[in-house]
């Protein structure tokens, strides 16, 4: 089992192959984990879509199998992994968030309490939020 | 110190939405518990929120209007780094830095009713080229920082400890401005702080450089 941790979630995937630095995932989990799928475009993502460098398509895309560490870095997007390749972290690139920050739009994320019970910052539309981070350390 | 101002600015359409940046299990819940909130309060056990916000040390707070828009980008919550000229063994403070102390939260909290109460109006709400301005700078080492960190934390929940604590060095490295990320591995003392030698240490070194950067507000010291 690999584990995969992106912006959107956490992914337990079985017959994820993790050699080195690549990680093959099958087309539906990389779809899932991701966001990204093979189109006769390339590698798609909603209505992006990024062409295979030709003659390195081989490096990216195998049969069913998509190498989404080589997509990341294709991408310039932070990657890390740990020694065994048993947990991928396929973060976001500090240019993608500080475009999204200059946007202003507050980016939406979803945490839980200590009960358990998972809250948006988008529940809260409609009030002034005052967003205060703490820590006990 | 934010239930009383709950309290007070909830008939304002405002609310204090609290976030611990805490990892480990139950670290944050004494201190819910004690504080007895009835704003939400939530725990972010990967650092996300740093991530997505630039925040590198606590309090930082955001404001946020009614559209969702930032309107204050990550800053100190009325903290003052008083504390570093603290007697280090009677824990006394200086009569003057104790005032800018004191200074620093009474300015903060002031700014937040007034924008709480006049929304856009309020002169500490930033227009949209201010807030861009005041926009932490993130980048590739920060952004790759805070991926090493989620690993790191995510091998010490599947109890690899080793491991884990070398990604959250590793960010810590390549993300040296962020205290949350040193803190949150570094060791803590029999209160509970991160402050044992290491961090004095690391706090002397920053000489006339600022624990928490200043905050663009009137009246802020």
């Amino acid at each position: 089992m690999t584990t995969v941790l992106t912006d959107t979630g956490r992914f337990e995937i079985a017959g994820a192959e993790a050699t080195g630095e690549d990680l093959w995932l099958s087309t539906g989990d990389a779809e899932t984990a991701t966001g990204w799928s093979i189109k006769p475009e390339g590698l798609c993502k909603a209505e992006i879509c990024v062409p295979l460098p030709p003659g390195r398509e081989r490096e990216f895309v195998h049969g069913s199998r998509v190498n989404v560490a080589q997509l990341w870095r294709h991408l310039g997007q932070p990657i890390a992994h740990s020694d065994r390749g048993q947990a991928w972290v396929l973060a976001s690139s500090a240019r993608d968030r500080s475009a999204a920050l200059r946007s202003l739009q507050a980016p939406n994320f979803t945490l839980p309490d200590p009960t358990g019970r998972l809250h948006s910052l988008s529940d809260y539309r409609g009030k002034k939020v005052l967003l205060v981070t703490w820590a006990s350390w | 110190m934010w239930q009383e101002l709950y309290e007070e600015l909830a008939g304002h359409n405002f609310i204090v939405v609290s976030v611990a940046m805490d990892s480990r299990d139950g670290d944050a819940l004494p201190w819910i518990e004690a504080a007895k909130p009835t704003y939400p309060t939530l725990i972010d056990r990967e650092h996300r929120l740093a991530d997505l916000f630039g925040i590198v040390n606590v309090p930082q707070a955001v404001w946020i209007d009614e559209a969702g828009r930032i309107v204050r980008p990550a800053e100190a919550a009325g903290a003052y780094e008083g504390f570093r000229r603290m007697n280090r063994t009677t824990r006394e403070m200086p009569e003057d830095v104790a005032r800018q102390t004191a200074q620093a939260k009474t300015t903060y909290l002031e700014a937040i009713r007034d924008w709480a109460r006049r929304g856009a109006a309020s002169p500490h709400a930033f227009s949209a080229d201010a807030a861009r301005a005041h926009l932490p700078a993130l980048t590739e080492d920060t952004a790759t920082a805070q991926a090493m960190f989620r690993l790191g934390q995510f091998l010490l929940q599947q109890g690899q400890r080793e491991e884990g604590q070398r990604w959250l060095r590793e960010a810590s490295r390549l993300h040296p401005e962020s205290w949350c990320i040193w803190r949150q591995s570094a060791g803590v003392n029999d209160m509970g702080f991160a402050a044992l030698p290491d961090f004095w240490e690391r706090v002397d070194a920053l000489g006339t450089n600022r624990y928490y950067k200043p905050v663009d507000m009137p009246g802020m010291p």
